[in-house]
């Protein structure tokens, strides 16, 4: 594993760091928008990426699965290095980096159909058509997103009738239902009733068992509740990444403290 | 306010008798629309009822036209719809498709959706003479089935385009990227999420566009409408009689007008039953898919 004491003077050196950032730039257009990154996620850890508004954090989450294909005048320049394998490369596979990198949106966002279609959605469009394989899939990924109690009797119903909550759930289902290694969240509880929230905190913390987590907040209370590693963005710079008791506790940039403390964004 | 100006409210004062009036002008407006509808309907149902019977739909006209049915016409105008909605959805929807989905707004696209516009604004008879040279003389597919119904297809082309384009359009682009985050290709994002989402919108369209292809007379004069045949088209090759252009056959050039009033306003609303009957499938099948969407 490669090792990042000369970079932070953390000490990741003998973690398992899945993801591999390393001068990472994003401009759209004339606007830069992330400046020079280097960054390593832990794997099978919740990190989490914080700053104010417009700081590059949601940029950066979808570099990471490559939705910055998307936009037009979107360019990136840099490596991210996931398994061994800069998926900005030329030979990447954008299609199998997208079920090996999950994503769950700041709006639920369930598709028009059953419950049991949207956690089928991924598997299916990977190939599989198995009926018992794909029950299986089915139930043990709700199962995950601790939605199974609530719609186990009714997954032929739309998706849709959920709870927001719950559709957000049903949106973590179907993300870790390809096996991904990593599911990203882009602040995936800010639609929600704090009582929602809760719920989701919670599978966030029991996700990292089997999955590396990264997650964009603009709560900073979220942030230090659920990861282990946190980076604050301010203006497309990463000022600070470490530890997240660190972090919070003894932040070594000013300008960390003075966001982490409230006296701006 | 004190009270003697309160007082003074009280009477009519200007802006409330302005509010007053807008309101039962406005109420006014609507209701006479509706009025016009249904009078109209009420009207031919009136005018056209006496001469509806089960011979008058399944027999075909006698008598230079001043007796018998209408079978004919009426098969023949069904035989267009189906065959004009065979070429104009497919390419219809595909180009609505291509605008919302895969077009990067270039030069092309620009210069596609000025085609789509003026197509639109093209007059009736124009796509019958259109149809006319293309279909009819250089194709060489004579006066017929088919080249009516290409013409058709034509015709109603823009406004298929027009209500695909916007069906797709108002997919939320949250399930577009739901799916791609998942792995999806483009064509499995459109087939799999879009095209189920906006198929009801879709429908609507398809809707509105039988209703126009149903009424229209001027593009199928020159392209495949007879004035009389004996009995119905059996192959896309042979001339049909249309129900809009024999109303207007019985309503202009008949033996005796007067005495075929009858005929002429049951045909009327014969035509205008077809057209809602086949605009209740519509809806019927767009709340089904409505239903399952949700």
């Amino acid at each position: 594993m490669f090792t990042i004491a000369e970079q932070k003077g953390e000490r990741t050196m003998e973690k398992d760091v899945l993801i591999k950032v390393s001068n990472l730039d994003l401009h759209y257009g004339d606007n830069h928008v992330l400046k020079d990154i280097h960054l390593e996620i832990v794997r099978n850890n919740v990190t989490a990426l914080i700053g104010p508004s417009g700081c590059g954090k949601s940029s950066f989450l979808r570099c990471i699965n490559r939705m910055n294909d998307f936009i037009r005048g979107a360019k990136v320049t840099g490596e991210i290095i996931i398994e061994d394998m800069n998926i900005y490369s030329r030979s990447t596979d954008v299609i199998s980096l997208r079920r090996d990198v999950g994503m769950v949106f700041q709006k639920p966002n369930p598709f028009p159909m059953s419950i049991y279609d949207n956690v089928a959605y991924g598997p299916r469009l990977h190939g599989m058509k198995n009926r018992t394989k794909l029950d299986e899939i089915v139930e043990n990924s709700i199962k995950g997103a601790a939605l199974w109690d609530e719609v186990k009797d009714k997954l032929n119903s739309s998706g849709l009738g959920l709870s927001g909550g719950q559709q957000q759930r049903l949106c973590i289902a179907r993300a870790i239902a390809t096996n991904p290694d990593v599911v990203l969240m882009d602040e995936p509880t800010s639609a929600l009733d704090p009582l929602a929230t809760a719920k989701i905190e919670e599978l966030i913390r029991q996700l990292k068992e089997d999955y590396t987590v990264v997650i964009v907040t603009h709560n900073m209370q979220q942030a230090a509740r659920i990861s282990d590693y946190t980076a604050f963005f301010l203006l497309g710079d990463l000022v600070e990444y470490g530890q997240t008791s660190k972090i919070f506790t003894s932040p070594k940039d000013k300008r960390t403290e003075d966001y982490i403390t409230g006296r701006f964004g | 306010m004190d009270r003697k100006e309160r007082e003074a409210g009280k009477g009519m004062s200007f802006r409330r008798i302005l509010d007053n009036t807008m309101s039962i002008l406005l109420w006014i407006t609507a209701l006479s629309l509706v009025l016009l509808v249904f009078g109209l309907i009420a009207y031919i149902f009136f005018r056209g009822w006496s001469a509806l019977s089960w011979e008058f739909i399944t027999q075909p006209p006698r008598d230079s036209m001043t007796k018998g049915g209408i079978s004919t016409p009426l098969v023949g105008t069904f035989q267009l719809v189906v065959l004009s909605m065979i070429f104009a959805l497919p390419v219809g929807i595909a180009t609505g498709l291509f605008f919302a989905e895969y077009s990067s707004g270039g030069t092309f696209t620009h210069l596609l959706r000025l085609a789509v516009r003026c197509l639109a604004g093209v007059p009736s008879v124009v796509f019958g003479l259109f149809g006319l040279s293309l279909f009819v003389i250089m194709l060489g597919l004579g006066s017929s089935l088919i080249s009516a119904s290409l013409t058709l297809a034509c015709l109603v082309l823009p406004l298929i385009i027009t209500s695909a384009e916007q069906a797709f359009l108002a997919v939320p682009q949250d399930y577009r990227d739901g799916s791609y985050a998942l792995g999806a290709t483009k064509w499995q994002t459109v087939y799999k999420v879009v095209l189920p989402a906006a198929m009801p919108t879709v429908i609507t369209g398809a809707i509105l566009s039988i209703g126009r292809v149903a009424g229209e007379t001027a593009p199928i004069i020159f392209t495949g409408a007879a004035f009389f045949t004996p009995e119905i088209a059996k192959s896309i090759f042979d001339e049909v009689m249309a129900l809009p252009y024999h109303i207007l056959v019985l309503a202009t050039a008949g033996t005796n007008i007067s005495e075929t009033r009858h005929i002429q306003y049951g045909t009327v609303l014969v035509l205008l039953a077809l057209v809602l009957g086949i605009s209740s499938i519509g809806i019927a099948l767009r709340n089904h898919y409505r239903k399952c969407s949700r």
